[in-house]
């Protein structure tokens, strides 16, 4: 029977609250969002917070899927399945639909959320490909007030992120690309399992040209989940299978995956590049 | 900590640690068994239980996040004595061979027709893919769920 340490519970009625607490308890606190990524960690003892902050009752507040002038906004506890049947968030931007179809199972879906995929940081977290992919930004919320900061820089290696012990993540918004497509390829071991490798990918068409690429990778040891290199190659290029191929060769290059139980460190290479050939494929056929 | 938490209507008033989980809460703490307990890791869905309506994997979830909330478990979808249209389903169709996982396809299975009344074999395939059984192959679970769905149509 897995049990986790002892810890003070708290829980928080308004994004003030939260962060009063936070303050209160010092930096062995953690928030509770889903619980689905630390529940299970204190349950192996690999985290054992002094006290656990809940902000589940902030559900409706951070709970918002809107477009509000030219970005998409999504509150950091929006669950998985709440994504998932955004009309709004799906009818933008497909690469959603993609990946929340594939994140988990749909009892997980129900509890998990935005924010707590994004603030787990887990090197093989699919949202944060698909949120590198559509350059969003994320808006963080601290004692001193509120700041954002670009999803390429929030990642700062394996379950490290930007936002500090004292802060809260308040949301994700991602900018409206008029005329984009966008798609999200992932292998998976079993049903329901985290990526042995995933690529998204969102591209905008200008005069027979790549005007603008967005390449998202996850579990390969991309740095920030992107492919900036490949990225580049694209921009000015006619889009075609041959420049897509190309894409997932030089994103496949700067990748550095590890080998683990999900697979040998070449056949995720392989992965990469395919998955991105085939994610890049997927989002100009949706142009 | 002191927590109230309305079990298949009828609320229920404890002391528990921050730390016990919801499935303990209901098994040990309630007496409520029919919410099995198996990979204690969110993978084999025996423990899900409906929280505000909603199907969660109640392993994963603390007793405490569900004080003031709803939980339903299977003990809660007979009514006046007679069973859910699910239940009915896994006995006509043999949905279930050790019963294992039942409790949790039931409140799945549930909840599903709950939101699509007559869904096809590829979106009952989905909604249990949470949850795993050892026995029957899934096959006799779908048909036990489109038997369901016919009948409370
Ligand atoms: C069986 C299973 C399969 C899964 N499969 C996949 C998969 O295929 N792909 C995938 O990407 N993920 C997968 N996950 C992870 C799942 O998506 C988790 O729900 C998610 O990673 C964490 O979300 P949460 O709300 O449960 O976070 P929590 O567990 O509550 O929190 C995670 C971390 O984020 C912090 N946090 C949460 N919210 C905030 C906030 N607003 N501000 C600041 N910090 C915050 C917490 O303090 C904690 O450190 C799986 C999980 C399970 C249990
Ligand atoms: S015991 Fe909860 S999912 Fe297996
Ligand atoms: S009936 Fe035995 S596990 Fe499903």
């Amino acid at each position: 029977m897995q049990v986790p340490a002892t810890f003070a519970y708290e829980r928080a009625d308004s994004v003030p609250h939260a962060l009063e607490l936070l303050e209160r308890y010092g930096p062995e606190a953690r928030v509770v969002a889903g619980g689905h990524s630390l529940i299970p960690m204190m349950k192996l003892r690999l985290a054992q917070p002094e006290a656990l902050i809940d902000i589940n009752g902030l559900a409706a507040e951070l709970g918002r899927i809107a477009v509000e002038g030219d970005e998409l906004a999504i509150g950091a506890m929006v669950r998985h399945a709440e994504l998932l049947e955004s009309a709004t968030a799906t009818g933008l931007f497909p690469i959603f639909q993609d990946a929340e179809r594939v994140i988990a199972d749909p009892i997980v879906r129900n509890r998990g959320t935005v924010g707590g995929s994004l603030c787990q940081g887990d090197p093989s977290e699919d949202l944060s490909a698909v949120f590198a992919a559509l350059r969003a930004t994320a808006v963080v919320q601290g004692p001193g007030g509120t700041r954002t900061v670009p999803i390429r820089r929030f990642h700062q290696g394996p379950y490290e992120t930007a936002v500090a012990p004292n802060e809260l993540l308040i949301e994700l918004r991602v900018p409206v690309v008029p005329g984009a497509g966008s798609a999200y390829e992932k292998v998976e071991r079993r049903v329901g399992d985290w990526p042995v490798a995933a690529a998204g990918a969102v591209l905008r068409v200008e005069g027979g040209v790549i005007a603008q690429a967005g390449i998202g990778l996850t579990a390969v040891g991309a740095g920030h989940f992107c492919a900036p290199e490949a990225e580049a190659h694209l921009v000015g290029r006619p889009p075609g299978e041959e420049a897509f191929a190309r894409a997932g060769r030089i994103a496949a290059e700067h990748c550095e995956p590890h080998a683990d139980q999900r697979g040998p460190a070449d056949y995720k290479r392989h992965l990469a590049a395919e998955l991105t050939r085939r994610a890049l494929a997927g989002a100009a056929g949706r142009i | 900590m002191r927590i109230t938490v309305t079990v298949n209507g009828q609320p229920h008033t404890r002391d528990v640690e921050p730390r016990l989980l919801l499935v303990h809460f209901l098994r040990d703490e309630l007496g409520l068994t029919g919410t099995h307990w198996g990979c204690d890791t969110s993978n084999c869905g025996v423990c899900t239980v409906h929280l505000d309506g909603v199907p969660v994997k109640s392993c994963t979830v603390l007793a405490v996040m569900a004080d003031g909330h709803e939980v339903t478990t299977v003990e809660g979808l007979e009514r006046d004595g007679e069973l859910d249209v699910v239940q009915r389903g896994f006995v006509e169709c043999h949905g279930l061979q050790c019963g294992f996982c039942t409790p949790g396809m039931l409140l799945t299975a549930r909840w599903l027709l709950d939101r699509r009344p007559d869904p096809d074999e590829a979106e009952i395939r989905e909604a249990i893919s949470g949850q795993l059984c050892r026995c029957t192959g899934y096959e006799n679970i779908v048909r036990s769920i489109r038997w369901a769905a016919e009948a409370q149509s």
